[in-house]
C-alpha cells in the first residue's frame, strides 16, 4: 500500500477499513527525517492519531525495553502537552485502542493536577514511554533534579491546541519549558496540533529553536480541509432585540431547532448567558428533551456525567460555553447553534467543526444573533466562513512576570549559568527579543526583589556560588515553588452549597447547618453584591443565597419565577479586528443590506435619514441633548475594552475643556459619554475641536495619568506579582491563616510605584494592562485609522444606532468616583437614624 | 448614640469617646486636641525585611512610606506627645533592621515630642536603636492606651491590635476599608502601617468588646465616614 507505514501498521488501519490519509504519511517521514512539524487539520481529520503514528512507529520498531531510570536511560519517549486535563486524559484513552489493537507493548500514562501525588512521584523515576500532560506539569518536572535524566531520551514533544495554548501566559511558560526541554535533549524534535490560524508560519516558530537571526520556522503540512460548512443565520419571525445577550426572543426556534436534530451544541460566550439559556429551554421543553448544561464552574462530576451522556449519545442538546470549544470528541453532534455573536471568524469556524465529526460531510451551524448589531456580525461573520477567511490572535511576546517563575523553577533544578541560560530563554520564539539587560533585571529580581534599594541581599533566594553560576538559597523556596506553578490565577472562587432554606422546616428560624450537596463554583465577586434572600441563576437552577461560610456559599432552592440578581456580562472575546472591518463596511454600504433581516435594514434605513452611516474608515460622532443631560456617541466598532479605555481617556480631556461629563458606558460597537456640558454648542462654537479630542496623543500623558489613579492596574499587578513569585497563590482552606502574614498585593503596588515606578514588575504589568484589559495597541490603531476622517453630526435626539448603548447606560454599575459616594450614603443613613431617634444621647455610663 | 457626627463635609470629625472630644484622621491616626496627643497603632515598621528573611521579597519600602505618613500627620497637629499603640515593628530585630535614613527620619520626628512605645505582641523589646520610652500601657484620663483590647467592656480604652477593617456592598459593588470601631465608650483603631492588613470587625475576634451602640468610621478618600453595624457584611 506503501512503504512508509511497517507492515503491521498498515494491517491496522486496512483491518479497520481506512486509508491513511496524506498528512498522517508525511508526519512519520517527517519524523524520519528528525524534522519539527505544524500540522494544520480541521477538526476530525485525524490529528491525534496523524501526531503519535510516529512514535508508536518508532517505539514498535525501537522494540521496548522496560527500564528504570536507575539503569541510566528513561523511557520516556513522547511527550505530550494539551491546555485541558480532559483532553489530556480523552487523548490518553483513544490511544490506547490502536496500541492494544496493533499489540504493541507501550506504556501510556496521563499526568495532570488530578493526579495522585504518588503516582506523580513515581513517574519522576520510573516514566512510561508516552506521558499525557499539561503545560504547568511540564514546568513542576523541569523543576526537580531528576530532569535531566529523566528527559535525556525524549524523542518527540506534541503540542496539542497550539493555536490556543500560544495566545496566553500558558504558552509563554510552555515556550521556556520546550527551550529546557531542547538543552536537555537536543536530538528531540517538537509537533504542533493547531486548527486553521490566520499566520501559520508564524506559528511554526514556536516550535524550534530561534537563533537572534531571521526567525526559523518548523515545517508545515496542513490537511486538506473538509465539505465546506453549511452555516445560517437564524430566520425568526420574532422581533430582534435592540440591545442585550439573552437571546430569549430566539429560544422557541432554537427548541424546534433542537427537536428536528439529533444531537445539538448550544455555544453561548458567558456562563450566565449558559444559565439563562438553559433555564429558558427548559421552560419551552414541553417533550422533556433531554437538554444539559456544561461551563466551567460547574461541579467536576456534574460535568463528567455530562460528557459521559454526551459521548453515549443519550443527550439531545449541551448548552455549553468555551469549555467545550477544545478539541474533545463529543460523538455525533448534528447541529451547532452559536448564540450571540461570535467574535471572530476562527472562532466561529472552530466551534462549527465540532457538529459532524467527519470530513466528508458538511458540518451544519445556526448562528442566533442576540441583538440588532449582532445580526449584522453574524452577517460578516458568514461572509468570512464562506471565504474560510481567518483572524486568529498572534502569539504573545513574553511576559517578563513568567520569565521569573521560569528562573526560578530552573533554579530549583540546579545551578544555572546565566550566559547559557539567556542563550537558551531567547531560543524560545516568545522571548526571542528579550534583552541581555532584561533578563538580568529578572534574575535579579528573583535573587533580591531588584529594587534600587539594595536591602534584601542577606535574604537572596539564589547566590551566586565561586563559578559564576546562580543557586538556589534553599530547599524551602523550591517547595514554595511548587505550590505557586502555573500562570492561571483564577479570580477567587468559592464552593456552592445547596441547604434547606432558614425556616423551611417547620417554619422555624434556625441556624443552617453545614454540608450539603456540592453544586460548583462561581466567582467571589458576584456573590459578595448580593445580601441574604437574593436570588441568582445557577447549575439551571433560581438559588436563594443565605450566607458565605469562610470559601463556601450556601443557597437553597427558590420557587422564583425570575432570578434577582441579573448578571450582566458581555462577551469575554473582543470583536475581531478583521470583523469589526466587515461590520463597517457593511453598514456603509447599503447594497449589502439585501442580505439582512427586514427589521434590521429598517433600523439602519432609519438612521441614514435620521443622521448618517459610518462609514468604513470614518468615525462617526454624534451628539445631541436627553432629559437635562448631553450625549456624545461614536462608533468605532473596536471592542469594549478598547471602547472603555477610550472613554476614559476622552472624559478626561472633554473634563479638561470644560464639558462638565458625567459618565460613559460602552458596548462592542459604540462608545457614549454624557455631560452636562452642551456638547453640540461646544462644537459649534468652535470651543470643543473633535479632531484634537480623538488626537492619538492621548495614548500619552493622559494613559500615563489615567493610568496611576486607575484600579485595572492594581488587577494586572496581583496577577504578575502572583506569577513572579513575589506574592503567593490563595490556596483554598489555608486563607484563615494566610491573610494574617500576606500582604495585600493592593498595598504593595502603592508602595513600589511611590517609591520606585521603574521596577521591572511595574512594567510588566504595564506591558500586560496594555495587551489586555485596555487594549491600547488596537485603540492606537483606531485613533490613526480616523485621523483627519471624523464626521461629527448635531442632532435633536437619539439616532436608531444609538439606542443599543443608550439602553446599556442603567445596567452597567457606575464606577470611579461612586467609591466615596457610597461610603457618604451609608453615612447619610446614619445621620438620619441618628436624627430620627432625636438628640445625641449622653455617653453611656 | 453615643457619638455625634458633624457635618460629613468636615475634614476632621469630631467624635467624643468616654465623653472626651476626639478627632478621627482619614489618614488612620486619633488625635486627642485637648491634650494634644496623636495616636497611631500598629505601624508594623519593616514587615517587608520581616517577610523577606522568608522568600517574600516585596518592596523594602514600607518603613519609609508609613514614616512620611506619618511625618506629615506630625507637621500638621504638631502634637506635644505621640503615642504608638503597639506592634510599631513586625518584630523585635526590627529597629535594628531600619535602614540609616528611616532611623534618621523616625528619630527626627520622635525628638520633637513626647515619644511613647506601647509595647506590642510582635514588639514586646525594641532595645535602644530608637529615641522615645517604652511602656507597657499608658492612662491618661479618662483614656487608657494599650495594645490589645482588654475582653469585656473597657470604658476609656483606646487599642490597636485587631486591624478593624469593615465592607459595605451596595451599587453592585463592595468596598472593604480600614475602619475605627467605636461604640462611643472604646475605640480600636485601624492599622496605619503601609503594608498592614484589615480584619473585618464582624470577625468573632470583636465579639463581646463592644455596646449596643457599636458602629464603625470608615476611611474614605479625604474623610471619615460612619456607618451602623447593621449595613456591615462579613468577607
Amino acid at each position: 500500500m506503501n512503504a512508509v507505514l511497517p507492515q503491521r501498521f498498515a494491517d491496522w488501519f486496512a483491518s479497520r477499513g481506512w486509508a491513511p490519509r496524506d498528512h498522517q504519511i508525511a508526519l512519520v517521514e517527517k519524523a524520519r527525517a528528525g524534522r519539527s512539524v505544524l500540522l494544520i487539520a480541521p477538526t476530525g481529520a485525524g490529528k491525534t492519531l496523524a501526531g503519535f503514528l510516529p512514535s508508536l512507529i518508532d517505539l514498535a520498531e525501537a522494540g521496548t525495553v522496560r527500564r528504570r531510570l536507575s539503569e541510566r536511560t528513561s523511557p520516556l519517549h513522547t511527550l505530550y502537552v494539551s491546555p485541558l486535563k480532559a483532553l489530556a486524559v480523552d487523548v490518553a484513552r483513544n490511544l490506547e485502542a490502536p496500541v492494544a489493537e496493533i499489540g504493541l507493548d507501550i506504556r501510556i500514562e496521563t499526568r495532570t493536577g488530578d493526579t495522585p501525588s504518588s503516582r506523580r512521584s513515581r513517574q519522576r523515576y520510573d516514566p512510561p514511554h508516552i506521558l499525557m500532560t499539561t503545560p504547568e506539569q511540564v514546568a513542576l518536572m523541569i523543576s526537580h533534579r531528576e530532569a535531566p535524566a529523566l528527559f535525556a531520551g525524549l524523542k518527540r514533544v506534541v503540542l496539542d491546541e497550539l493555536h490556543a495554548l500560544v495566545t496566553s501566559k500558558r504558552g509563554e511558560l510552555l515556550a521556556l519549558g520546550l527551550a529546557r526541554l531542547r538543552t536537555i535533549a537536543p536530538q528531540m524534535s517538537a509537533v504542533g496540533l493547531s486548527a486553521t490560524v490566520a499566520d501559520p508560519p508564524g506559528l511554526a516558530e514556536y516550535l524550534v529553536a530561534q537563533d537572534g537571526t531571521r526567525p526559523r520556522r518548523a515545517d508545515l503540512v496542513i490537511a486538506e480541509g473538509g465539505a465546506a460548512p453549511d452555516i445560517s443565520i437564524l430566520e425568526t419571525a420574532e422581533r430582534v432585540p435592540w440591545a442585550g445577550h439573552s437571546a430569549r426572543y430566539a429560544l422557541q426556534d432554537v427548541y424546534e431547532e433542537i427537536k428536528a436534530h439529533q444531537t445539538t451544541l448550544v455555544f453561548v460566550n458567558t456562563r450566565s448567558q449558559a444559565e439563562l439559556v438553559f433555564q429558558e429551554l427548559w421552560r419551552l421543553n414541553e417533550d422533556g428533551l433531554e437538554i444539559a448544561l456544561h461551563h466551567g464552574s460547574l461541579d467536576v462530576g456534574q460535568r463528567r456525567k455530562v460528557e459521559a451522556a454526551m459521548v453515549a449519545g443519550r443527550l439531545r442538546a449541551v448548552v455549553c460555553t468555551s469549555t467545550l470549544d477544545l478539541g474533545i470528541d463529543w460523538g455525533d453532534v448534528d447541529l451547532v447553534v452559536n448564540i450571540g455573536a461570535p467574535k471572530g471568524a476562527s472562532r466561529l469556524a472552530q466551534r462549527i467543526g465540532r457538529a459532524n465529526h467527519r470530513l466528508d460531510t458538511p458540518s451544519k451551524a445556526i448562528l442566533v444573533p442576540a441583538n440588532r448589531f449582532e445580526v449584522v456580525e453574524c452577517h460578516a461573520a458568514l461572509t468570512a466562513a464562506a471565504e474560510g477567511a481567518q483572524d486568529t490572535q498572534t502569539p504573545r511576546r513574553g511576559g517578563l512576570d513568567v520569565l521569573a517563575q521560569h528562573v526560578l523553577g530552573t533554579a530549583c533544578a540546579g545551578p544555572f549559568d546565566a550566559d547559557a541560560f539567556h542563550t537558551e530563554v531567547i531560543s524560545a520564539a516568545p522571548y526571542r527579543e528579550l534583552s541581555r539587560g532584561d533578563f538580568d533585571k529578572v534574575v535579579e529580581f528573583v535573587a533580591t526583589g531588584g529594587y534600587a534599594l539594595r536591602a534584601y541581599e542577606r535574604y537572596a533566594r539564589l547566590k551566586q556560588m565561586a563559578d559564576g553560576r546562580f543557586r538556589l538559597a534553599h530547599p524551602r523556596l523550591a517547595q514554595q515553588y511548587r505550590l505557586n506553578v502555573g500562570t492561571i490565577v483564577e479570580a477567587p472562587m468559592l464552593k456552592v452549597r445547596l441547604v434547606r432554606a432558614r425556616g423551611e422546616n417547620r417554619g422555624r428560624s434556625g441556624p443552617i447547618g453545614r454540608g450539603g450537596r456540592l453544586l460548583g463554583e462561581i466567582e467571589e465577586w458576584f456573590v459578595e453584591q448580593m445580601t441574604a434572600g437574593d436570588t441568582f441563576l445557577f447549575g439551571g437552577e433560581i438559588l436563594r443565597f443565605e450566607l458565605i461560610r469562610e470559601t463556601e456559599v450556601y443557597v437553597s432552592r427558590a420557587h422564583d419565577e425570575a432570578p434577582k440578581i441579573p448578571s450582566f456580562q458581555g462577551g469575554k472575546f473582543p470583536l475581531s479586528t478583521y470583523l469589526a472591518d466587515r461590520v463597517r463596511a457593511i453598514l456603509s454600504e447599503p447594497e449589502a443590506w439585501v442580505a439582512l433581516p427586514g427589521q434590521v435594514r429598517e433600523w439602519l434605513a432609519i438612521q441614514r435619514r435620521a443622521s448618517l452611516l459610518p462609514g468604513r474608515r470614518s468615525l462617526l460622532v454624534e451628539t445631541f441633548p436627553r432629559a437635562d443631560k448631553h450625549y456624545l456617541v461614536c462608533y468605532p466598532f473596536e471592542g469594549r475594552l478598547a471602547h472603555q479605555t477610550l472613554g476614559m481617556l476622552l472624559t478626561r480631556r472633554l473634563e479638561r475643556a470644560r464639558a462638565r461629563p458625567l459618565g460613559f458606558v460602552a458596548n462592542e460597537y459604540a462608545l457614549s459619554i454624557w455631560s452636562l456640558g452642551d456638547l453640540s454648542a461646544m462644537i459649534r462654537l468652535g470651543r470643543l475641536d473633535l479632531d484634537a479630542l480623538f488626537a492619538e496623543d492621548m495614548l500619552g500623558d493622559d494613559l500615563e495619568a489615567w493610568l496611576l489613579e486607575s484600579n485595572l492596574m492594581k488587577r494586572s499587578f496581583r496577577n504578575c506579582a502572583i506569577i513572579a513569585g513575589l506574592i503567593e497563590r490563595r490556596h483554598p482552606g489555608k486563607e484563615k491563616t494566610g491573610r494574617q502574614l500576606s500582604v495585600s498585593s493592593d498595598l504593595i503596588y502603592d508602595v513600589l510605584r511611590g517609591h520606585e515606578p521603574d521596577h521591572i514588575l511595574l512594567s510588566a504589568t504595564y506591558d500586560d494592562a496594555a495587551a489586555g484589559l485596555l487594549d491600547i495597541a488596537r485603540l492606537g490603531e483606531m485613533l490613526s485609522r480616523i485621523d483627519g476622517r471624523i464626521v461629527h453630526n448635531a442632532l435633536d435626539q437619539v439616532s436608531p444606532l444609538a439606542v443599543p448603548v443608550m439602553l446599556e447606560i442603567g445596567i452597567v454599575p457606575i464606577r470611579g468616583e461612586a467609591e466615596d459616594v457610597m461610603l457618604r450614603d451609608a453615612a447619610d443613613d446614619l445621620i438620619r437614624e441618628a436624627m430620627r431617634n432625636g438628640e445625641p444621647a449622653a455617653p453611656r455610663r | 448614640m453615643a457619638s455625634r457626627p458633624l457635618p460629613a463635609d468636615n475634614h476632621h470629625t469630631a467624635i467624643f469617646i468616654a465623653g472626651e472630644p476626639v478627632v478621627f484622621d482619614p489618614a488612620g491616626a486619633l488625635w486627642w486636641p485637648r491634650a494634644a496627643v496623636l495616636v497611631v497603632a500598629d505601624l508594623h515598621l519593616e514587615k517587608g525585611s520581616s517577610l523577606a528573611g522568608r522568600g517574600h521579597l516585596l518592596p523594602p519600602y514600607d518603613s519609609a512610606a508609613t514614616l512620611a505618613a506619618l511625618s506629615a500627620l506630625i507637621d500638621r497637629y504638631r502634637p506635644a506627645r505621640v503615642v504608638a499603640l503597639g506592634d510599631s515593628f513586625h518584630d523585635c530585630g526590627g529597629p535594628e533592621r531600619l535602614s540609616e535614613p528611616d532611623r534618621d527620619c523616625l528619630n527626627r520626628l520622635s525628638g520633637r515630642c513626647d515619644w511613647i512605645w506601647i509595647a506590642g505582641n510582635h514588639d514586646p523589646e525594641i532595645g535602644d536603636y530608637v529615641g522615645g520610652s517604652q511602656i507597657a500601657e499608658l492612662a491618661l484620663s479618662p483614656f487608657v492606651f494599650r495594645h490589645a483590647p482588654e475582653p469585656g467592656e473597657a470604658p476609656g480604652e483606646v487599642a490597636g491590635h485587631l486591624h478593624p477593617a469593615a465592607k459595605l456592598a451596595g451599587r453592585g459593588r463592595n468596598l472593604r476599608r480600614r475602619c475605627f470601631a467605636t461604640d462611643g465608650a472604646r475605640v480600636i483603631m485601624p492599622a496605619f502601617g503601609a503594608y498592614t492588613g484589615g480584619l473585618n470587625v464582624l470577625d468573632p475576634a470583636f465579639d463581646g468588646l463592644f455596646g449596643r451602640d457599636f458602629h464603625v468610621w470608615m476611611i474614605g478618600a479625604d474623610a471619615v465616614h460612619p456607618v451602623a453595624r447593621a449595613r456591615l457584611r462579613p468577607d
